[in-house]
């Protein structure tokens, strides 16, 4: 079984649905995207731990420079491809149920072909050009999904908003790829070669971070993703939460291990974890006061993301990877068991208007709470071991950001608990929560692997994406960064009992400091204004000095004193047909010529 | 004598038209016979073989055409283009012979600009071209008597264009021992003035910023097919003859000039990426859009320049930075050839081009949005379109021979300001196509029928010619060999 089937059974199905399935045969196209993601997870699984290198196809090649399209393979690279293809079938599998019903389901499911595809690229690249490319492409597949339902303006919108806030990483990771080649004189990640202290090394990191920082949705480039929340929800929880997202943190690993992390600087390093570190903050706070369940889930994922870069700058990705690993699973399943819960609620997502799910909907009701339990940390979840991991990262490295990573964990909690205490405990809050019915089995089965998948994945070893024989410390043994842990923990746990156990509606609401956090800390309304200012504004001054100035001005001069002389011909020779004036142009330059040459 | 005929078949088919013959039929035969001839003589350049008469002894002028690598990808682009452009637009009734042949007459003076071996008719034939262009903006184009007026100052910039670029061809061809292209060389005197009136000369021509404003008000008013023509083959002639001419003459006075011209591009870029950002119309955005993408083949240009100015390699290939050119220059033809294609479609379904009119287009024709999506995609950058591969290209030949020993040189800042014009493309192109494609379905979009098949076949070939090259630029990069 060739490895590059990976990347052609996507293809091939992206490309057969679109042009010769379509919506009149959309139920073979939901059928073929999900047995060609199937056969994937099957070869993902042969080829676990697989180390080579192979090269494709020469991509580009001009004189001694070329570009090549090949795979990578190695326990980094296969381990992910595992939680690409693993999550994907079942996203596959629930989407079957989900989106049973949508008018454009043959779209959705070729969509979700070719980011299958594009992510399977972005993990198996070989070279930083190859990635790119890869990494365009899923940043494609993420703006169609996003805009799936295109003829609603906020989707349409928040799909141009992703986009163009991934181009703007995508300057600074573009500039820092050229960076590392003209550094290390190679873009091939076999052929990389540092050394430390090379000047224009701690800029090239960090440009080559900006990319992580639009994929990955770090401050301040993170507005795009809350609102990639409009995608239908299992487009949320494959691309939004467990795998595109992740990608930035995938990229960072494959690059400080092919450069060899001794030689990463320390200043761009601690820059790094700071910004994960504010962001895992920033967005937790932001979550305590969503009232829409996705969006929480969307905060809560970028909080999560700002944990794994975090473990990345403090210079252990394998921190940051084992995170990722247990967080695409229990996140996944978070995201789909909201889905459940929108799809049972007829497309309610506002929290205050459910309550009371958890008896109505035991299989999405528990799977969720084991999901929860998992990224609140408990001890003995997944979560509880792979946070711990970036917990002993920090305290080790910096105290600041052990705090702040201690906080976040207490916010995590009070967050996921309030959602939780509103959402699925107490009274049904409307009469779409008080019918709400279990969702169908092709949509409760998916809940129940990945429920199995977040209980026991640390435990499966073989699986998680790291490199250097990387295994992850599994048991309970106290300490201060344990006791921390559970202490935030409980204190979270505590604080939601408190204010949300059995209530109608938010006790916080009034407050001036949860208004902010409610309005995300306005990163929209500076953005709209930034951009209103610093791009239309300049846009349409530029716009006027060029028509007025340049145009009217020099040009308009010059076209006047043009037309003042063909006048004068048109006086003389009565004419004035365009024809004329071209003749007498066509004939002025032979004339030129003539003059010139000849004489 | 292949070569002979790929400029016959267009000047006989044009004056067949003008004495009566079927005007559609004619020149969509003629256009299909070259394609063929042109992709031909391409890839096997032995059976094209080359022709040279002597016109004139002294100054020793030749009736030359020839084909190496570099003409060889340009004619491709012509041939593909002018079939394109034969089956877009919708021609007035009773105009068909001035439409067709004009057509023609502007194909065979790319093709015939492209294959000349010899200076002399490398000018001659782009001036033939200019003059049916000028015709059909003013005579057929959009916008009642504006257009005269557009005419106009396409007409005088191009003039103005083209008499510098002379007066520069004619103080370097007076120092070569012939105007055949093999003779070019390096020339002794005077190569500042001979560089500087070049970049102006071919630069107005490509609608290099200051001399750019000519462009995007001509495509406007253009009908389509002159648009696809000028913009995507056309205007390559100033750049073809810079890296081609230029470098070779005056590759000092070239490298004297670098900062000025390495500003210039850039404001191309950026400055006509602002102007871009704040169109309302379609026609207009797509026509500052095409002047804005021209800084980026300046770029590779200038980092062609800067590492010497000679583009061939020893092995007789082209550098990195003469082929990423090449490669954006043809990836740029065919992309801007089908916008202006599709850009003619939107307006015939919905009488409008202004953005503000339209929307929810994908509703009711979703193969217009497919194929316009496309090559906003392309437009943008997106890998696995041709102009990616260009764009990349020409980025890396900007920081070609760049060690982290030594401070960032001129190129290289100017590349990295560059590349925040992707971002200025995404931001431009991501607003129209959400503005007439997606939201809820305006007035004027609701009763719009999808494109025929006639109407798709010229958007069809484009695009499987932008994934073909976008997929493997190799397909391309093999002839510049």
């Amino acid at each position: 079984m060739h490895p590059s089937l990976l990347l052609i059974l996507p293809l091939v199905s992206a490309v057969v649905i679109h042009f010769f399935l379509q919506q009149k045969r959309a139920s073979i196209a939901a059928l073929v995207g999900t047995l060609v993601t199937a056969a994937t997870l099957g070869l993902s699984l042969m080829l676990l731990g697989s180390e080579n290198s192979t090269t494709l196809f020469n991509w580009i090649q001009v004189g001694d420079f070329k570009i090549d399209i090949g795979l990578k393979l190695d326990q980094l690279s296969t381990g992910m491809m595992i939680v690409v293809s693993g999550i994907g079938l079942l996203v596959h599998v629930f989407s079957l149920g989900y989106m049973k019903d949508d008018e454009a389901k043959a779209r959705y499911f070729g969509n979700l072909s070719l980011f299958m595809f594009s992510m399977t690229g972005i993990v198996l690249a070989s070279n930083f050009i190859m990635m790119f490319i890869f990494w365009e492409l899923v940043g494609l597949s993420s703006y169609l999904l996003i805009g799936h339902w295109y003829q609603k303006d906020s989707a349409a919108d928040a799909a141009k908003k992703a986009f163009l806030s991934n181009r703007v990483g995508d300057f600074g990771f573009l500039i820092g790829i050229l960076m590392i080649w003209g550094i290390s004189g190679s873009v091939v990640f076999d052929e990389m070669s540092l050394t430390a202290g090379t000047p224009f090394l701690a800029a090239a990191v960090l440009l080559v971070f900006c990319g992580a920082i639009g994929k990955s949705a770090q401050l301040p480039l993170h507005v795009w993703l809350p609102d990639a929340m409009e995608g239908p929800t299992p487009v949320s929880a494959l691309i939004h939460a467990a795998t595109m997202v992740a990608a930035g943190v995938y990229m960072m690993a494959r690059f400080f291990y092919s450069v060899g992390i001794d030689v990463i600087p320390e200043c761009s390093a601690m820059t790094i974890a700071w910004i994960g570190g504010i962001t895992s903050l920033f967005a937790a706070l932001m979550a305590t006061q969503q009232d829409d369940i996705k969006k929480i889930l969307a905060y809560s994922t970028l909080s999560q993301l700002g944990y794994m870069v975090m473990a990345v700058g403090l210079v252990d990705p394998n921190a940051g990877m084992f995170h990722l690993y247990t967080h695409a699973w229990f996140k996944a399943l978070l995201f789909l068991g909201s889905g459940a819960v929108i799809y049972a609620c007829h497309h309610e997502q506002n929290i205050w208007k459910m309550g009371g799910l958890l008896k109505k909907m035991p299989v999405t009701g528990w799977t969720f709470i084991i999901g929860t339990l998992c990224l609140t940390a408990v001890p003995g979840t997944s979560g509880f071991f792979s946070k711990e991991g970036i917990l002993h990262a920090a305290h080790d490295k910096s105290h600041f950001l052990f705090g702040i990573a201690v906080v976040v964990a207490a916010l995590t909690t009070f967050y996921m608990f309030r959602l939780i205490f509103i959402a699925f405990l107490g009274k049904a809050k409307n009469k779409h929560a008080e019918h709400a019915k279990e969702v169908p089995l092709i949509m409760g089965v998916p809940l129940i692997l990945l429920a199995v998948m977040a209980l026991f994945s640390p435990f499966l070893g073989s699986l998680i994406p790291a490199v250097d024989g990387f295994h992850p410390h599994i048991g309970i043994e106290m300490n201060l960064v344990t006791g921390c842990s559970i202490g935030a923990f409980i204190l979270g746990l505590a604080g939601a009992i408190v204010l949300y156990k059995e209530k109608e509606s938010d006790p916080l609401a009034g407050n001036a400091v949860m208004k902010v956090f409610r309005n995300k800390f306005y990163f929209d309304e500076f953005y709209a204004k930034l951009i209103k200012v610093f791009q239309d504004l300049v846009a349409a001054v530029v716009h006027f000095l060029d028509e007025f100035v340049i145009n009217g001005l020099v040009v308009g001069g010059l076209t006047r004193l043009a037309q003042g002389t063909g006048n004068i011909f048109r006086a003389k020779m009565q004419t004035g047909s365009l024809q004329n004036y071209a003749f007498l142009f066509g004939a002025g330059i032979i004339l030129v010529i003539y003059l010139t040459v000849f004489l | 004598m292949l070569l002979a005929l790929l400029l016959i078949i267009p000047l006989a088919a044009s004056i067949a038209i003008l004495a009566g013959a079927p005007a559609r039929l004619t020149t969509l035969g003629a256009a299909a016979l070259n394609l063929i001839l042109g992709l031909f003589a391409a890839c096997c350049p032995d059976c094209a073989g080359t022709i040279s008469w002597l016109v004139l002894e002294s100054p020793a002028i030749h009736f030359s055409l020839g084909l190496d690598g570099m003409s060889a990808v340009m004619l491709v682009l012509s041939v593909i283009v002018t079939l394109a452009a034969a089956l877009s637009g919708s021609c007035p009734e009773g105009r068909e012979k001035l439409w067709y042949s004009s057509i023609l007459l502007i194909a065979a003076g790319a093709i015939g600009a492209f294959i000349s071996t010899d200076l002399f008719f490398f000018y001659a034939f782009h001036e033939l071209a200019l003059i049916p262009t000028f015709l059909m903006i003013g005579i057929l184009g959009r916008g009642g008597n504006e257009r005269k007026a557009v005419a106009w100052k396409t007409t005088v910039y191009l003039a103005f264009g083209s008499i510098v670029l002379l007066a520069g061809i004619i103080l370097a061809g007076t120092q070569l021992e012939s105007f055949s292209f093999e003779h070019l060389a390096a020339v002794e005197n005077h190569q500042n003035a001979i560089a500087l009136l070049l970049i102006i000369g071919f630069g107005t021509l490509v609608s290099l910023f200051p001399f750019h404003s000519w462009a995007a008000p001509a495509y406007a008013s253009a009908p389509a097919p002159i648009a696809m023509l000028h913009a995507g083959v056309l205007k390559k002639f100033g750049l073809y003859g810079l890296l081609r001419v230029g470098l070779a003459v005056a590759p000092e006075g070239m490298q004297h000039w670098l900062n000025l011209l390495l500003v210039l591009l850039l404001c191309n870029i950026i400055w006509v990426g602002f102007v871009t950002i704040n169109q309302k119309n379609l026609a207009s955005m797509l026509g500052n859009s095409s002047v804005m993408h021209m800084g980026y083949i300046f770029l590779a240009i200038a980092a062609a320049i800067a590492s010497g100015g000679n583009i061939f390699t020893a092995d007789g290939g082209l550098t990195l930075a003469a082929s990423a050119a090449v490669l954006l220059m043809f990836a740029h033809g065919i992309s801007i050839a089908l916008s202006f294609s599709l850009a003619d479609r939107i307006e015939a379904k919905t009488g409008t081009l202004e953005m503000n009119k339209l929307g929810g287009l994908a509703k009711t024709a979703p193969k217009l949005c497919f194929l316009f999506g496309l090559v906003a995609m392309a437009s943008i950058g997106l890998p696995g379109l041709a102009n990616f591969a260009g764009e990349i290209m020409v980025f890396l030949s900007g920081f070609e021979g760049w060690t982290s020993d030594q401070e960032l040189g001129p190129v290289q800042i100017a590349t990295i300001i560059a590349i925040w014009g992707v971002v200025m493309s995404a931001v431009y192109m991501l607003r129209a196509f959400r503005n007439t494609f997606q939201g809820p379905l305006e007035a004027k979009c609701e009763n719009v029928t999808d494109l025929s098949l006639l109407e798709k076949a010229p958007a069809i070939l484009l695009s499987l010619v932008l994934l073909a090259v976008g997929l493997y630029p190799n397909v391309l990069l093999n002839l510049l060999k």
